[in-house]
């Protein structure tokens, strides 16, 4: 991971952040290459989600610095609108819009944000869905969907505007066991084709098989960072010792 | 009977006057409370503090008093070229404006965080994240309570009638003062407030069911 900074595309320095007296995120700075899949996995409560809602400005930070692309995360506004638009986001319980049909929720961004024509944008949508494999699920509502699919289609929302970058908060915590699969699977391919991706999960298989780099936090610290293969076979923190030992042991 | 069929045009007229009131506040009543409640929600400090002063002013002032202040302390304000009617849609627009703004602003609670959320990792802004995603989610919600609100503002538009505006209410003074059978004249007033009222009614069950479908 030594990458020099004209590659790097999401800095985050010296972040802090706290909910009330929690100090959710403590003195944190990371940087994500381009192309760079990165899996950031925690005990529950470390910071981990924040940390990745922080990127896009869902959660304000308190100091510190978050650059994208080299462009400093703007206050409220037209600009951060503008910035959060190369951001995709994809959440845990999928927040597909309810009242529009699967084919306008990856269409609405298109023509409302991108400016898109109505025709361009329904064509890409097509592609995008039939690329996660609900293309045929193209005219029902979001509550028609299993979760699996429904997650596909929040994926494909985000593609559909050409993110520099992809967030993923829990993406297959909300769902059912044998629906995390297709959605891992979609996930994995976007890795292989090269998306930088931030991905926030507790499916250490995937962090395994995709990531380029696993960052551990806990407690709001990131405590270690390393390649999957040295962070699953010989973590250096006690910390990660000690999560790892609870969750690969059942 | 007679009551009715002889001053048949003046009911008419009356009757006119209050669809008209109704109508016209009704519909400057729902723009503004929609505007109203989505300075509330805004992330403007400024805007937010506008709405809620607005709501705070209008929903605990009496409307006889806004009244009095529209048509009689307004026009010496400048506004000496506002007819009452005009000066009385203006009264009856801002205080119903009030109401819908909160029923409006309960509709938008309503819709999970989640959506605005999504929308706004999209890209896209306040204005179309209100409008694209969260109003049309929170119109199921509140039109039960905006319908209550324009009955409401149908019965309220009476006063109107002890402001120089012609319409139902004064229809009972001017027949009164004839010396008509002031229980028929009540009861063919009634009636016609219940018309108005009932034709409201109709409308917001129509689109509440047609909302229901299309989902």
């Amino acid at each position: 991971m030594t990458e020099v900074s004209a590659t790097d595309l999401v800095v985050l320095k010296d972040v802090n952040k706290h909910f009330g007296a929690l100090h959710v995120l403590q003195d944190i700075d990371l940087t994500i290459a381009r192309g760079e899949v990165v899996v950031v996995i925690g005990p529950s409560g470390s910071g981990k989600s924040t940390l990745c809602r922080a990127i896009n400005r869902l959660e304000t930070i308190d100091s510190g610095h978050i650059t994208i692309d080299d462009k400093p995360l703007p206050a409220e506004g037209k600009e951060l609108a503008r910035l959060r638009a190369d951001v995709g986001m994809v959440f845990q319980s999928f927040n597909l819009f309810a009242h529009r049909t699967v084919l306008e929720n990856v269409t609405l961004g298109q023509i409302k944000v991108r400016k898109t024509d109505k025709k361009a944008a329904e064509e890409k949508a097509r592609t995008l869905l039939d690329r996660v494999g609900v293309g045929n699920q193209a005219d029902k509502y979001p509550a028609q969907l299993s979760g699996g699919q429904q997650q596909r289609v929040a994926i494909a929302r985000a593609l559909a505007m050409d993110p520099k970058v992809m967030l993923f908060d829990e993406p297959t915590s909300a769902l059912d066991p044998e629906m995390i699969n297709e959605v891992l699977e979609v996930m994995q391919q976007l890795a292989r084709d090269g998306m930088t991706m931030i991905v926030v999960t507790h499916e250490m298989g995937f962090a395994r098989s995709a990531a380029n780099r696993v960052v551990f936090m806990a407690d709001g610290r990131i405590v270690e960072q390393a390649t999957p293969d040295q962070f699953f076979s010989n973590p250096r923190s006690d910390r990660a010792k000690d999560f790892l030992s609870k969750i690969l042991h059942h | 009977m007679n009551v009715l069929l002889d001053n048949f045009a003046l009911f008419r007229e009356g009757f006119l006057g209050t669809v008209e009131l109704t109508a016209l506040s009704g519909a400057i009543a729902l723009v503004l409370g929609v505007v109203i409640a989505a300075f509330r929600v805004s992330p403007v400090p400024p805007l937010r503090y506008f709405g809620a002063a607005w709501v705070t002013l209008l929903r605990n002032t009496p409307l006889t008093l806004l009244f009095f202040i529209a048509v009689l302390v307004l026009p010496r304000l400048g506004m000496n070229t506002w007819s009452f009617f005009q000066l009385a849609v203006l009264a009856l627009s801002c205080y119903t404006s009030a109401f819908i703004c909160e029923a409006v602003r309960s509709g938008i609670n309503t819709v999970s965080l989640g959506q605005a959320e999504a929308a706004r990792s999209l890209g896209m802004t306040f204005t179309q994240t209100l409008r694209l995603i969260i109003l049309p989610q929170a119109t199921r919600t509140v039109l039960p309570p905006i319908g209550s609100l324009l009955i409401a503002l149908a019965k309220n538009s009476a006063i109107a009638g002890g402001f120089s505006v012609f319409e139902l209410f004064s229809v009972q003074k001017t027949l009164s003062e004839q010396g008509y059978n002031i229980f028929l004249i009540f009861l063919w007033v009634a009636i016609a407030y219940l018309i108005i009222t009932f034709f409201i009614s109709a409308v917001f069950r129509f689109l509440e069911t047609r909302l229901a479908v299309a989902r």
